[in-house]
């Protein structure tokens, strides 16, 4: 089931979308979420369907890979789309069989707020898909920058986040173990009432804890010695590069939100 | 010669309100002098671990003194100090902070300032050295117990320090791992006269060193060349030593009344001691 889930994965590539500085894609993605909610009849949502196909195009994705991908999200979205249908009662009346009444406006109102889940969604996984996660955290570091006049610490927060990042695996890898060992003393994790394969958890997590604990310690003391001692004076060895590429994408949001501007009723 | 590393009278204790409990070291003087290799051995609690955390400045001693580079180490100059010594430890996992292996090794120069292009330059060069520099964007789950430590090397090499410290750096690896680190740290010392203080209780790793240093209950028990240290032979197995295969092989041989002239430290002593001991009959 996991390899299925692509929420949060990333598939290195070369294509446009992939050579984006991640700053201009956050901003992208960030911008394009306020820019949905314009869409408000037909057109404005035709217009928002496409750009996003266009975008997910440039990203080299499989469509077929993106939507096997996000199928829970999709559940979610018809199980919206019928709540809208069967509780929104304007316009005129275009279904009726027994208790079941559709009227037009019902239908209208599910398919546009389908449609603006599908395309958010699918935008903000096509800069997950694309982006490495490290990238991503750079990318923030940056633009949360001008934050730190408010004391926010960004510079602990991105480090936070890339040793979270960098760590995942390596603990995986731990708990795959623990979880062999205790195997091995006849624990049993899969089969039993969902009761007694909770409390099985217990001796799994106790281990890892500990453990992730004595990591942290020694990645501190590690860090200490090569000389970190926050982010001030420190130098980037990972660099972003602003292209025009990167200009063009920001300008396309503003190229579709005047067009948006222009159809919306 | 220029001296690296002193330690005066050094003494620190972990419970330093209960003056019952053992002291983790008591009473350690010794110095590093420039383009040495010296290793410290003992077996747990010696207090082997802790001279390396006060040479880092990691703990500060409740007297004597810690010298690098001649300044003593103080709360003011602890940042210089480190910036002239690279450290790596035991646990490979541990001490990777990048999240890849070039960015583990320039982790060290941007807590430093380094400008960028310095920075590409000198991360190229140290992952020469340790040769890894075919693994740049490798991420370290992909990595080998023995590749992580040699980047855990270049990293301390990028900073360009006067003195490497190796606390236990090969005991967690297996034996494959533990040749290459060593092979690297020995070819850095020929071709860089790298100064190499490690701490260790690996006896071929012992042997490869200059001068040993013999830790016993936190206290120097003896200090000399690895000859001079292993020639006390069953003082060393009493205290918790062991003494190195070829060593023990060459006592056997002997008391089998076969001829051998060496002491034999290493497999290759052994082996050229054995083909030519029938010509000295």
């Amino acid at each position: 089931m996991m390899d299925k889930m692509i929420f949060g994965r990333f598939i290195p590539g070369d294509s446009f979308v992939h050579r984006l500085d991640p700053r201009s894609k956050l901003i992208f993605v960030f911008a394009f979420i306020i820019v949905v909610f314009l869409a408000n009849n037909t057109p404005t949502y035709i217009v928002l369907l496409a750009f996003t196909l266009l975008v997910i195009l440039m990203s080299r994705i499989k469509l077929y890979f993106l939507i096997n991908g996000l199928k829970p999200i999709i559940i979610l979205m018809v199980f919206t789309f019928l709540l809208h249908i069967f509780f929104t009662k304007e316009g005129p009346l275009i279904f009726e069989w027994k208790f079941i009444h559709i009227y037009e406006q019902g239908l209208r109102q599910g398919i546009y707020i389908s449609i603006r889940f599908l395309v958010l969604v699918f935008v903000t996984s096509i800069l997950t898909l694309t982006t490495s996660p490290i990238s991503i955290t750079d990318g923030m570091e940056v633009l949360l920058g001008p934050l730190k006049k408010f004391k926010l610490p960004v510079h602990e927060l991105a480090l936070m986040m890339s040793i979270s990042l960098r760590f995942i695996p390596t603990l995986m890898d731990e708990t795959d173990k623990i979880m062999k060992a205790q195997m091995a003393r006849g624990s049993d994790i899969t089969t039993g009432p969902i009761k007694d394969r909770i409390k099985a958890v217990v001796p799994l997590l106790v281990p890892l804890f500990v453990s992730a604990f004595k990591r942290a310690e020694d990645l501190a003391t590690a860090m200490e010695v090569r000389g970190y001692r926050g982010g001030e004076g420190r130098t980037r060895y990972r660099q972003l590069k602003w292209s025009i590429e990167d200009t063009v994408a920001l300008l396309s949001i503003v190229v579709i939100t005047a067009i948006l501007v222009y159809l919306r009723s | 010669m220029h001296e690296i590393l002193s330690l005066n009278h050094v003494t620190f204790t972990y419970a330093p309100e209960e003056p019952t409990v053992k002291k983790a070291v008591e009473d350690v003087s010794f110095h590093v002098e420039e383009g040495e290799w010296i290793a410290i051995v003992g077996h747990n609690g010696s207090g082997k671990s802790t001279i390396a955390r006060l040479i880092s400045g990691l703990l500060f001693p409740q007297s004597g003194t810690v010298n690098v580079l001649g300044q003593t180490l103080s709360e003011e100059n602890l940042w210089e100090s480190r910036s002239q010594i690279g450290m790596v430890f035991q646990n490979p996992d541990n001490q990777f902070v990048g999240a890849t292996v070039q960015d583990d090794v320039a982790f060290a120069l941007e807590n430093n300032g380094v400008p960028y292009e310095d920075m590409v330059e000198r991360v190229h060069e140290a992952l020469k050295q340790v040769k890894m520099d075919d693994f740049l964007n490798h991420e370290p789950q992909h990595l080998s117990g023995g590749q992580k430590q040699r980047v855990a090397i270049a990293g301390a090499l990028a900073l360009r320090p006067r003195l490497l410290i190796l606390d236990e750096a090969t005991s967690m690896l297996d034996p494959q791992g533990r040749q290459e680190v060593l092979s690297v740290v020995r070819d850095l010392r020929e071709k860089t006269g790298l100064t190499v203080l490690s701490i260790t209780h690996d006896l071929e790793e012992a042997v490869m060193a200059d001068r040993l240093l013999f830790m016993n209950g936190g206290k120097k028990y003896a200090e000399g060349t690895p000859s001079e240290i292993f020639a006390l032979g069953d003082q060393l197995i009493e205290l918790g030593l062991d003494l190195p295969f070829a060593m023990k092989l060459t006592k056997l041989l002997q008391a089998e009344s076969v001829q051998l002239q060496g002491e034999n430290m290493t497999e290759e002593q052994l082996v050229n001691d054995l083909w030519t001991s029938n010509f000295k009959k």
